[in-house]
């Protein structure tokens, strides 16, 4: 029950917000702050409560599910449910969610009932998206949630919205669509095998298919998975997107909406169609590689601050799919840290970014340069953010990005050595952005008042799990594992493969055909 | 013991967070109270467990707090590891980053970010202390990424030039260059063993294929080469004299570079298995010792002729190291931390009695003005040149000894002809600034004097070692207390030892005299006959102008990498993404928005609307499929 309230309290707090917004602005941001905070704690009395049952084997992967009958005769259910996995993204829906509404506490003063309406639909339809397993209501909230986010970006966003918030929708639109007939393939496929019409992921993950038709359904849900991650070529909505919506916007299309394609990637394509996955592994890894390069050097070319950071986004983007197409636990594992840490370093840039601009009102970097002077504790966290960016060890990123590329070194050691070269390029567009914004300058180029106590505690409340999941990530690994295995034990790299050896990378340095990480190659004595 | 140890890295770090958040308000009057604190603490820790590792002899202590990462089948901890390599790092780093600290109090004082700059040195030590007691190859690299940041920060310091915050980003980029080496060092050595840990590593060595340990032999020494400065990423090192004179003396003389050395060292059951690996980190070594010195000759900045002669001598370190004179390497580095440091702190105390001055051919004269400096830095460049019976002598000469008893004849003399040209650049500095005339303003000459006791006494007592080091741990030579000491760490170093009368003390004495023919040339061409170098200059007009602009390293990375790199950047966003990707798409919407026109009746502009319409239609769309496709 815990779920459909979490998937539903948003959606309420917003109307309330909604109808409080329109006499008094300050009441909807109050409101929705509280439904988010009250939200987060609710959600850590869930985490205290389910942590034991995280570590037990054999308790299966989800700790929290319901499922009713919804069209039966159709076959369609509201089936939600929550393993680790979810749960995380549930949580870091309403981290977000919370931080959205703090950073817009100023920046928004026009329609702000409306506005927090939107923010929170937005919202109740990811943790949905977070939780779904019917896979009928899955693409229902996929695209319930864009109707808010076009309206997020093309109202309160910048000078170029409405260009920025169509293209958003088409993109998306166009992935969807195409997903939407895989599902509805698949449906069919499995109702004329079995007799039974289906839209339960749990029930379709059995079907039998020809390499062919798993390829073709398989290319349908990247359609859609790819155009959020965003893959490259299919990203050029993300720097207009993120560069024209508030920051608000900003932070809810880095943080989460990106992120559903890595999880959905994680959840649905791979579980669903593993052999035609790991046949395509080696050209989308290859697209993963390019990704991590081309959207880290497209960041060396940007003056927009904003755009800048949106491209670095591209590049994390880029390491996560590299992970999902690995494949092996230390991969997956590194990609879900990555989702999470990502969520909030970039995030952060998104807001400080939002912050000089409500100050400033310019986003060019050749309008700044020694800021650090005025605003010194703006430059110390902007900073500590850039070197998140960079990958910087006792920073999440790093564990994250060292995980990814040691487990994707198992599988392809070519792809690695590229995309080991994504952590240079890191660091020049971060230092880059340091130097051109905060240093350099005898005088700052402008004057800006610094951080505000709230806009200090908001960026610190960001910082503060990069750090702990820097030093002591554990917790969350061990939340993830009985997820992510159940999900490796659907899909098994490796296994018994029609022809799938051909396509892949020498067998000496792929991983181990369990899928769980047997060790190393000559040896496996390693102790806890 | 096990307390202590985690203490000494904890300390600095506990200093650096309370001087960051409290040193501008609470703690104004003294801002650098706390963290003096702690490099003092950890000193002082650092002092008991050498003392009780040197007591308990071979017994290295090894243990671990926390399982920092653990994913599927990859452990590592977060764990200590000190044996005697250990130990001789701790008193180096210790040591000297104690007595820059308190050197900082001095130099500092007048700075407007004295605060930061503090919190920053402590943020560095906490780094320093990771990376050398860390016993894993993860947690040596968060203490070297820790160290390469606070280096950045340093080198940076002066945020608001332009030149240092370039200078500081360069130092991190070209360090982040040499790391995805390491990285990938990393991942082959954690696929081959399965493990980070060291001894976990290590004991496994011989069951590996050679070309495997080679390859990871050959990326960690990528990682070294950037930290270390070496040949052909030294080019940050220069630059990073942008920083604060005790920045330099700390982390661009005695600690953070010496990190590549003391990682090959500490490397060392890996590396010795491979020859081929030995082989390039001794020729890399060996180049960078001359082609650094070369350098160092015609600069005038005395900040930078100490940093091109710090890459030089680094690259004495690898050329010991790929020798296979182990020991002689690590007791270069230990001597080198000390003369190095003293000289940096000295060049320090040079500019600040001038004025903020750092260009030589404006110094002269300084001996009696400046004694104490004087003084010191005579004993350092004695040390650095070499020079019997300074620490520098023993050092030098055991790995000139080291690479004639392996048979590499032209490496023995190559280093030869560097302690010459070092002796000539070294004694270039010495008589350009301390002897002779001064050829500064009237306006800065009034203000020459000695610094103060918090500056000069740090130089006294780094002068010491400087000048007995090797008389207390290198005599007799190869057999010294230091070889005794590192024996468990470099337990199987195989090597001809020379009769002290015989071949070795002949290799001494050549040494000696080439540099005595160093010394006295720099004296008469820098004090008999000042017109000699400009002559010599003209004749041989293209050798001093390449040696002058580096060798046009500099020139050749901006035009062959970073001018592309951007080129390119650019292209791919003004050309790739905004026409062929994005022209596509609005292409694409073109057609949509005719298509759109037709059906605008629909369009309410109601997000009920739309829902609604997603709704309806998904089940018109599933109902048909299923009449027509499906039963």
């Amino acid at each position: 029950m815990i779920l459909i309230a979490l998937i539903a309290w948003p959606f309420v707090a917003g109307v309330a917000a909604w109808i409080a917004g329109r006499r008094r602005p300050h009441v909807a941001r109050w409101v929705s702050v509280l439904a988010m905070g009250a939200g987060l704690l609710a959600l850590a009395v869930v985490w205290i409560v389910k942590a034991p049952d995280f570590a037990l084997s054999g308790h299966g992967p989800f700790v929290a599910s319901v499922h009713v009958a919804w069209v039966p005769q159709l076959g369609i259910s509201f089936f939600v449910a929550a393993d680790g996995l979810s749960l995380v993204m549930v949580t870091l829906c309403y981290a977000l969610g919370l931080l959205a509404v703090l950073s817009s506490w100023r920046e928004v003063t026009t329609r702000v009932g409306f506005f927090h309406f939107m923010l929170l639909w937005t919202i109740a339809a990811l943790v949905g998206v977070f939780t779904a397993l019917d896979l009928f209501l899955f693409y229902f909230l996929f695209e319930m949630m864009l109707v808010p986010m076009f309206f997020l970006i093309a109202l309160w966003g910048h000078e170029r919205r409405v260009y920025a918030a169509v293209k958003f929708f088409l993109f998306t639109q166009i992935g969807g669509l195409l997903m939407l007939v895989a599902i509805l393939a698949l449906y069919v496929i499995h109702g004329r095998q079995t007799g039974v019409y289906t839209f339960d992921y749990l029930q379709l993950l059995g079907t039998h298919l020809s390499m062919a038709t798993a390829t073709w359904l398989m290319l349908g849900f990247f359609a859609a998975f790819a155009v959020k991650l965003p893959a490259v070529p299919l990203h050029t909505w993300l720097p207009d997107a993120h560069t024209q919506a508030p920051t608000a916007g900003s932070l809810v299309l880095a943080g989460l909406l990106i992120k559903i394609g890595a999880y959905g990637m994680i959840r649905f394509m791979v579980p669903l169609f593993p052999q035609a996955a790991f046949r395509a592994a080696p050209v989308f890894m290859g697209l993963a590689v390019l990704g991590i390069l081309y959207g880290a050097v497209l960041a060396f070319a940007q003056r927009d601050l904003k755009r800048l950071v949106a491209y670095t986004s591209v590049s994390h983007m880029g390491f996560v799919l590299l992970a999902i197409f690995a494949w092996n636990t230390l991969a997956l594992q590194g990609a879900v840290l990555e989702i999470v840490c990502h969520a909030f370093s970039t995030g952060a840039l998104f807001a400080i970014v939002g912050l000089m601009q409500e100050r400033l009102h310019t986003r060019d970097m050749d309008k700044m340069g020694g800021l650090w002077l005025t605003a010194p504790r703006m430059g110390a966290v902007a900073l500590v953010f850039a070197l998140a960016s960079l990958g910087l060890p006792s920073l999440g990123n790093f564990v994250a990005e060292f995980l990814i590329l040691i487990g994707s070194w198992r599988v392809s050691e070519p792809a690695t050595v590229l995309a080991a070269f994504g952590l240079v390029a890191a660091t020049i567009y971060s230092l880059w952005l340091i130097q051109r914004v905060f240093q350099g300058r005898e005088t700052p180029a402008v004057t800006m008042p610094d951080l505000t106590l709230r806009e200090g505690v908001m960026l610190a409340a960001m910082a503060a799990p990069l750090l702990w999941l820097g030093v002591y990530p554990q917790p969350l690994f061990n939340a993830v594992r009985p997820g992510l295995a159940a999900l490796q034990q659907r899909a098994v790299r490796g296994a018994p493969p029609p022809s799938s050896a051909v396509l892949l990378p020498p067998p000496t340095t792929r991983a181990a055909p369990t899928g769980s990480d047997a060790g190393a190659v000559s040896m496996s004595g390693d102790a806890q | 013991m096990h307390t202590m140890i985690v203490l000494i890295p904890l300390l600095p770090l506990a200093g650096f967070v309370v001087t960051l958040l409290l040193g501008k308000r609470v703690l104004s009057a003294r801002p650098e109270v706390v963290s003096l604190a702690a490099v003092t603490a950890s000193w002082v820790l650092s002092m008991i467990v050498v003392a009780h590792v040197f007591g308990a002899h071979d017994k290295a202590i090894d243990f671990n707090l926390f399982t920092w990462v653990s994913a599927g089948s990859f452990h590592v901890q977060w764990g200590y590891l000190v044996d005697s390599l250990a130990a001789v790092m701790l008193i180096v780093v210790s040591t000297i980053g104690m007595l820059v600290h308190y050197y900082s109090i001095g130099y500092m004082r007048s700075d407007g970010g004295y605060y930061r700059f503090f919190a920053y040195l402590n943020l560095f030590m906490f780094a320093m202390f990771t990376l050398i007691l860390a016993n894993n190859y993860l947690l040596v690299f968060l203490g070297w990424e820790g160290v390469g940041l606070c280096s950045y920060l340093l080198i940076s310091f002066w945020f608001h030039k332009k030149s240092a915050s370039q200078a500081g980003k360069k130092a991190f980029l070209v360090n982040r260059i040499g790391d995805w080496g390491f990285t990938l060092g990393l991942f082959l050595i954690f696929t081959t063993f399965g493990s980070l840990q060291f001894g976990q590593v290590f004991a496994k060595v011989s069951l590996v294929s050679p070309g495997l340990v080679t390859w990871i032999s050959l990326l960690l020494f990528v990682g070294a080469v950037g930290k270390s400065a070496q040949f052909p990423l030294h080019v940050w090192l220069p630059d990073a004299m942008e920083g604060p004179t005790p920045v330099s003396a700390l982390i661009h003389a005695a600690t953070m570079v010496n990190a590549g050395v003391y990682m090959i060292a500490r490397s060392y059951p890996l590396v010795s298995h491979s020859h081929t690996a030995m082989l390039v980190v001794m020729i890399v070594g060996t180049f960078t010792a001359i082609y650094a010195a070369c350098i160092a000759l015609t600069q005038n900045d005395i900040k930078k002729v100490i940093a091109y002669s710090t890459i030089s001598s680094l690259g004495f370190m690898f050329m010991a190291l790929g020798a296979g004179a182990w020991v002689a390497a690590i007791f270069y580095l230990f001597a080198h931390g000390f003369f190095k440091g003293l000289l940096f702190l000295g060049s320090g105390s040079v500019i600040h009695s001038m004025s903020g001055e750092q260009d030589m051919r404006r110094m002269g004269g300084l001996r009696k003005k400046l004694p104490l400096t004087f003084w010191t830095m005579l004993i350092g460049a004695l040390a650095n040149v070499g020079m019997f019976p300074f620490a520098g002598f023993w050092a030098k000469d055991e790995i000139l000894g080291g690479d004639f008893s392996a048979h590499y004849y032209i490496v023995w003399a190559v280093g030869i002809v560097t302690a010459f040209v070092t002796a000539l650049f070294m004694f270039r500095l010495m008589f350009l600034t301390f002897w002779g005339e001064n050829r500064a303003s009237a306006e800065v000459q009034r203000h020459i004097h000695e610094s103060p006791r918090v500056m000069t006494v740090p130089l006294v007592i780094l002068a010491i070692p400087a000048a007995v080091l090797g008389l207390v741990v290198g005599l007799p030579p190869d057999g010294g207390w230091l070889h005794t000491f590192l024996q468990p760490v470099f337990f199987n170093v195989e090597k001809e030892h020379f009769a002290w009368a015989g071949t070795g003390g002949g290799l001494m004495a050549l040494s000696l005299v080439v540099v005595a023919l160093g010394i006295s040339t720099a004296y008469v061409a820098y004090l008999r006959r000042p017109g000699l170098p400009a002559r010599a200059a003209a004749r041989v007009p293209w050798a001093y102008e390449a040696s002058y602009h580096k060798f046009y390293m500099d020139e050749f990375y901006n035009a062959a990498v970073i001018r592309p790199v951007m080129g390119f950047a650019m292209w791919l966003w003004a050309f790739v993404d905004v026409r062929v990707i994005d022209g596509a798409v609005n292409g694409l919407a073109w057609l949509w928005g005719a298509f759109g026109r037709v059906l605008r009746p629909l369009q309410t502009g109601r997000a009920q609307s739309y829902a609604f319409g997603v709704f309806a239609g998904l089940f018109v769309l599933i109902i048909l499929i299923r009449y027509f496709w499906g039963a």
